[in-house]
């Protein structure tokens, strides 16, 4: 039986923009039903027109066989359907009790009845194994765990389709196995688990049903069990080939960083980092590995002397970290710290870098020098819309994301710092960050990459070390490790190396 | 001077002062908790003062000139809501054009009511309000003071423990998550900013009778320490109430020093001093609702 049946779907964004051409989709009841495809490939909307968040141009939709019009979340509620959305959708200073009930509270003399949502939700987490602190407030809670509330939401409200929209591109390995487990359960319960991604490990770990979407279009229905992630991967790119750039083996060794025995201090005062020591030369790609908070955001800071470290000391080309620095820097949250949403491409483009003498032109900055640069590095680095007047707000986030790599591998400068440098970013982007930094190595400067994807620093790195509580105790050879021993050390299962 | 502070006509005096900062100030608690932010509480202090005059004064019924305070406060209330809501502008233009609308239209109304622009003839005040078993309780047969400590106590119910309350504070923090479970954000908004208008005419009610007429400006820029107060007491209806409280108490005390040697001009600045020095060191971190100020755009439909 067929739980979810969408027919011929399309969507058009501001009459222009061909989001879903005539999609359709059959979901059968009782199984995990994976989406997958690029970012932009259309799968986020055509969840959101099922969830009743968009009404669809054209085409229909039915839920067990019957024709249905889902004009609201409401009505999807209704019909059983739930979504856990990418950003998700919980109020941080509420309880997590009261985030559960809101929109659907029990009420009892007019004032809301705490004690039976109480029990309800308890009934809940115990069935489905989900444990959580109901009193404790949203915005105390880790992000695996909000995840886990989002989850519990859709179960209060009593759904049997469960749409889960890049559920695990924020989650650690650990708590991603945890999320799995979660949904094997669910699916013995005989719920109808629909699964956005663009992790092909996930999908073929997870799912028994892959559809494929590209440019806004199903281009391969299959069981998982007769794909391969490389054919998977052929659909979902298509006919352009991943180019891979391979790393050269740079011959002379400079040292350019030096980290010695330093100690960071965090907003509260607490050592975020402790008497952590670290090189890197010329060439070379180190890589950090670690759990979020960790460490990791304050070490990077330190580095990119945003923060004063506490105790040791930083050197870079033997000489000390200077407040005023050329260091590239791509930082790990692009909105709040890489570029700003409002200007346009070419002022991002040039943004922190406006009083290199490139663009003077006596005390001000030469427009067309501006234009000239942002040009180049547009069409360089592969930034569409091919236009540097826009707000770069109107960029997709693998756009945005190059635009911000463009601006700092093109500084001079001997150290990239680079921070979760392809979070959000689709394969392609990925791909095309990847190689540029492989290329800027090769060119003899030396690299930090901080990230939580492990797949990324095995293939980048060259040496990885893993922060666990402030620490760096084990620093490895990239090719003389994996993952599973990585994230031994990063959930500080094991600390030290024996 | 001390001994004057402990009577029970300063405890009085203090709670009257506070009425017309805290019934604008819970409604400010309203509108901002669900997002909105009502810097025209000022104008509808107003104009709930002018419109109580003008009721009581045809009919000599003060019910009737409640009534009408309360429809003047809940139709500008509704003019913002129209504005921000519907149109999505910006809040604090509409708030400031509000206030200069109010300020005008009580002017010009006055005028040509009561024929002359900055006073209205007599009107009857509380003094005629004789509710049997209240009366004999000191404060409260002051029936502001009595409907003050119930909306306070109601308000914190409705907060904290019902489910508009429950809306009301989602929609502020976060209007998209509360969009997605199905509740209608911005009919959630209008009704906090339409009850931050009939608090506030409530209060403009009291600044009415408390004088006994209507004169011109006569909200003295209450309706913003009434904002400010709320602010201070961390958009919490018992905050609002306690920022308010000391607000009435400072101004109390600079009564008492009225006539001594302190020259009267420092003694006025006194609330103001204490609400700045209250404001700057004692309450720490007040965090307003993460989507208070911005209007929702439900893009999807």
């Amino acid at each position: 039986m067929l739980a979810v049946e969408m027919i011929a779907i399309t969507k058009t964004f501001a009459e222009k923009v061909i989001a879903n051409n005539s999609i359709s989709l059959s979901v059968k009841k009782g199984e995990v039903h994976a989406i997958v495809g690029e970012n932009g490939a259309g799968k986020s909307t055509l969840m959101n027109i099922l969830y009743g968040m968009y009404p669809p141009d054209k085409g229909k939709i039915q839920i067990n066989g019957n024709e249905e019009i889902i004009n609201s979340p409401a009505r999807a509620i209704q019909l059983k359907i739930g979504m856990v959305h990418q950003h998700f959708m919980l109020v941080p200073p509420l309880t997590v009790l009261e985030n559960i009930i809101l929109g659907s509270e029990p009420e009892k003399n007019l004032l809301l009845d705490f004690k039976k949502a109480k029990e309800r939700v308890s009934q809940i987490t115990s069935s489905f194994k989900i444990d959580v602190n109901l009193e404790t407030k949203i915005e105390n809670l880790p992000v695996g765990l909000q995840q886990r509330v989002e989850i519990l939401k859709l179960l209060y409200r009593n759904a049997e389709i469960l749409i889960l929209d890049e559920p695990t591109a924020v989650l650690t390995p650990q708590e991603t196995n945890e999320l799995f487990n979660t949904i094997d359960f669910l699916k013995s319960e005989g719920k109808t688990i629909i699964l956005i991604t663009h992790k092909l490990n996930e999908v073929k770990a997870i799912s028994d049903t892959i559809t494929v979407l590209r440019h806004g279009k199903v281009v391969g229905v299959t069981g998982t069990e007769n794909a391969t992630i490389e054919s998977i991967a052929r659909l979902m790119v298509g006919e352009d080939k991943i180019y891979e750039e391979k790393k050269a083996n740079i011959r002379e060794k400079k040292l350019i960083l030096e980290v010695k025995n330093v100690t960071v201090l965090n907003e509260n005062s607490v050592e975020a980092v402790k008497d952590v020591s670290f090189e890197i030369n010329s060439g070379e790609i180190l890589g950090i590995a670690g759990v979020e908070g960790n460490g990791q955001h304050e070490l990077v800071e330190a580095i990119s002397s945003i923060r004063k470290p506490a105790k040791g000391k930083i050197t870079l080309n033997n000489a000390e970290l200077k407040e005023e620095h050329n260091i590239a820097h791509i930082p790990a949250d692009r909105h709040r710290n890489g570029i700003v949403m409002d200007f346009s491409v070419a002022e991002n483009l040039i943004l922190g870098r406006e009083k290199e003498n490139l663009f003077k032109k006596d005390i001000t900055i030469d427009e067309s020098k501006v234009k000239t640069f942002a040009e180049k590095l547009v069409h360089e680095y592969d930034i569409r819309p091919v236009d540097i007047d826009i707000k770069i707000k109107s960029l997709s986030g693998g756009n945005q994301q190059k635009a911000v790599v463009a601006r700092e591998i093109t500084k001079n400068s001997d150290l990239i710092i680079a921070s979760h440098p392809t979070r959000g970013l689709d394969i392609k982007a990925a791909s095309f960050v990847h190689n540029a930094l492989i290329k800027e190595s090769d060119k003899g400067k030396a690299v930090l990459l901080v990230s939580s994807d492990l797949a990324e620093l095995l293939k980048l790195s060259d040496r990885i070390a893993v922060i666990y509580n402030g620490q760096i105790n084990v620093i490895f050879d990239a090719d003389k490790t994996n993952e599973y021993e990585l994230g031994l050390y990063m959930t500080g299962s094991k600390v030290k190396n024996e | 001077m001390i001994e004057n502070i402990f009577t029970y006509a300063f405890l009085l005096q203090t709670l009257r002062i506070s009425v017309p900062y805290f019934l604008p100030s819970l409604g400010a608690a309203y509108s901002e908790k669900g997002g909105v932010v009502n810097i025209g509480l000022e104008g509808i202090l107003l104009t709930g003062a002018f419109f109580t005059t003008l009721g009581t004064y045809y009919t000599q019924n003060i019910w009737i000139g409640i009534l009408c305070g309360l429809t003047a406060g809940f139709l500008i209330a509704l003019i913002h809501g129209i504005a921000t809501i519907t149109f999505k502008a910006d809040q604090i233009v509409s708030g400031i054009a509000l206030n200069l609308f109010a300020l005008g239209l009580t002017k010009f109304l006055c005028r040509i009511i009561f024929n002359s622009s900055s006073n209205s003839a007599r009107i009857p005040g509380l003094e005629t309000v004789n509710i049997p078993l209240l009366s004999s309780i000191p404060i409260l047969n002051n029936i502001f003071i009595t409907f003050c400590i119930i909306l306070l106590i109601l308000s914190q119910i409705i907060f904290y423990r019902s489910k508009f309350g429950l809306r009301l504070r989602a929609v502020g923090e976060n209007p998209a998550a509360a969009d997605s479970l199905g509740i209608n954000v911005l009919r959630i908004r209008y009704a906090g900013v339409l009850i931050s208008g009939l608090l506030a005419g409530l209060g403009g009610a009291w600044l009415a009778f408390d004088q006994h007429s209507f004169t011109d400006g006569m909200s003295a820029g209450r309706g913003f320490i009434a904002l400010a107060a709320m602010i201070v007491g961390k958009w919490k209806p018992m905050g609002a109430a306690a920022a308010c409280l000391v607000f009435g108490f400072a101004e109390s005390i600079s009564i008492q020093f009225q006539g001594t040697a302190i020259p009267t001009q420092f003694i006025q600045m006194l609330p103001y001093i204490l609400t700045i020095i209250i404001l700057a060191g004692f309450i720490g971190k007040s965090t307003p609702p993460a989507a208070d100020g911005i209007p929702y755009e439900n893009t999807n439909k």
